[in-house]
């Protein structure tokens, strides 16, 4: 897999830390779905530009004693997972349009 | 002899919202009467208001699927039973349906989940119900016992609904407001506001017990128990965000109950 893929939080998503998980609303079929902490992590930091090993190497093996490739494997398959739902954007060139939702807060 | 004159309009006022329902058939207004008595008001100018176009009987069904949504900048409400169309701008629409009661109460209901979804506020799966001058409600699916529960409220208690309550949010945090849309009961509930003290979601068990739970999971039971039918990202954002501002500010507990009056103890 390719070390410089990026992700950014789809548009048409609402999202917001509630008890610990990241609580995400798709608008499109208004489908709920929960994160976890670590993949609360990835899903704030995914702007879009910050290449997807950078945001694993700084914001989850700087905080957690993982194994940096294995991290970057379980983001990646992640990233695919939220990104086949349609919430979050998966992209092999920088995706700068792309942003926080306008109502979401952390 | 008196003469009662023609009227052509029946004004439904549900959580403080005044809907007009405008036909010219004397004997449909008056099934409206009475299907929404204690909310019938009759106001100068209701904030919406439809014209009831009633159809011959047809071949379509109230169990379809309901899609709501946009175009042209109107809404478009379709069912096998009923087509309405209603421009928010405006604040009027056209409905066709047949003389039932109740392809109007979807309507009804589907224009105050699009009204309040602006406005903070969303309608829920549940019963409530007024106690000391506060309000409760009991949100859960089908068979979770809304109506059981509904039956057992003591006499000092005001049933709001048995089945779709009514939830906004005002200056000073959330109210429940009584609604007509009744479930087994099949009565329509009391036309009274109290402020929100706090959510039960509701589960059938074998001893009346309170439990608190988890923002998380109580955001999940609020959001599964939310009527909203609109396709359209900008007020699913909206109601998502509502279910979980109220979370953070209303008490949310899990009331599991068995089918008995003692269960009300409880609740105070």
């Amino acid at each position: 897999m390719s070390t410089n893929r990026y992700v950014a939080r789809a548009n048409n998503v609402a999202a917001r830390m509630i008890g610990g998980e990241m609580m995400i609303m798709s608008g499109a079929d208004s489908s709920l779905y929960s994160l976890n902490e670590t993949a609360s992590i990835l899903w704030q930091a995914a702007d879009g530009v910050t290449p997807l090993a950078q945001i694993v190497e700084k914001h989850i093996c700087g905080d957690y004693a993982v194994d940096p490739a294995m991290a970057l494997r379980d983001a990646e398959e992640l990233s695919e997972e939220l990104a086949r739902h349609g919430i979050l954007l998966l992209s092999d060139d920088p995706l700068p349009d792309s942003g926080p939702p306008s109502k979401a807060s952390p | 002899m008196t003469v009662a004159a023609a009227r052509d309009r029946a004004d439904i006022r549900i959580g403080g919202i005044s809907v007009g329902v405008r036909s010219s058939n004397q004997a449909f207004l008056q099934l409206l009467d009475e299907r929404y008595a204690g909310f019938i008001e009759c106001s100068a100018s209701p904030d919406y208001e439809f014209e009831v176009e009633l159809a011959s009987p047809g071949a379509g069904s109230a169990d379809d699927d309901v899609r709501v949504y946009r175009s042209d900048g109107r809404w478009q409400l379709e069912r096998g039973d009923f087509r309405a169309e209603w421009d928010p701008a405006t604040r009027r629409g056209r409905i066709r349906q047949t003389a039932n009661p109740y392809s109007i109460d979807t309507v009804l209901r589907i224009v105050h989940t699009l009204v309040l979804a602006r406005q903070g506020g969303f309608l829920l799966h549940a019963a409530s119900a007024v106690r000391n001058g506060k309000a409760f409600v009991f949100a859960g699916v089908s068979g979770a016992g809304k109506t059981t529960l509904s039956r057992l409220a003591p006499p000092d208690a005001d049933v709001l609904t048995d089945e779709i309550s009514y939830v906004r949010k005002e200056a000073g945090g959330y109210y429940a407001y009584g609604t007509p849309f009744a479930g087994e009961l099949a009565r329509a509930g009391e036309n009274l506001r109290a402020p929100l003290e706090c959510v039960y979601l509701l589960n059938q068990g074998a001893e009346n017990r309170v439990s608190d739970m988890g923002k998380a999971d109580a955001a999940r039971g609020i959001l599964t128990n939310t009527l909203f039918f609109a396709e359209d990202a900008e007020l699913v954002q909206a109601v998502f965000m509502s279910a979980l501002d109220l979370v953070e500010r209303v008490p949310v507990r899990r009331l599991t109950f068995r089918p008995e009056t003692a269960v009300w103890e409880l609740i105070q």
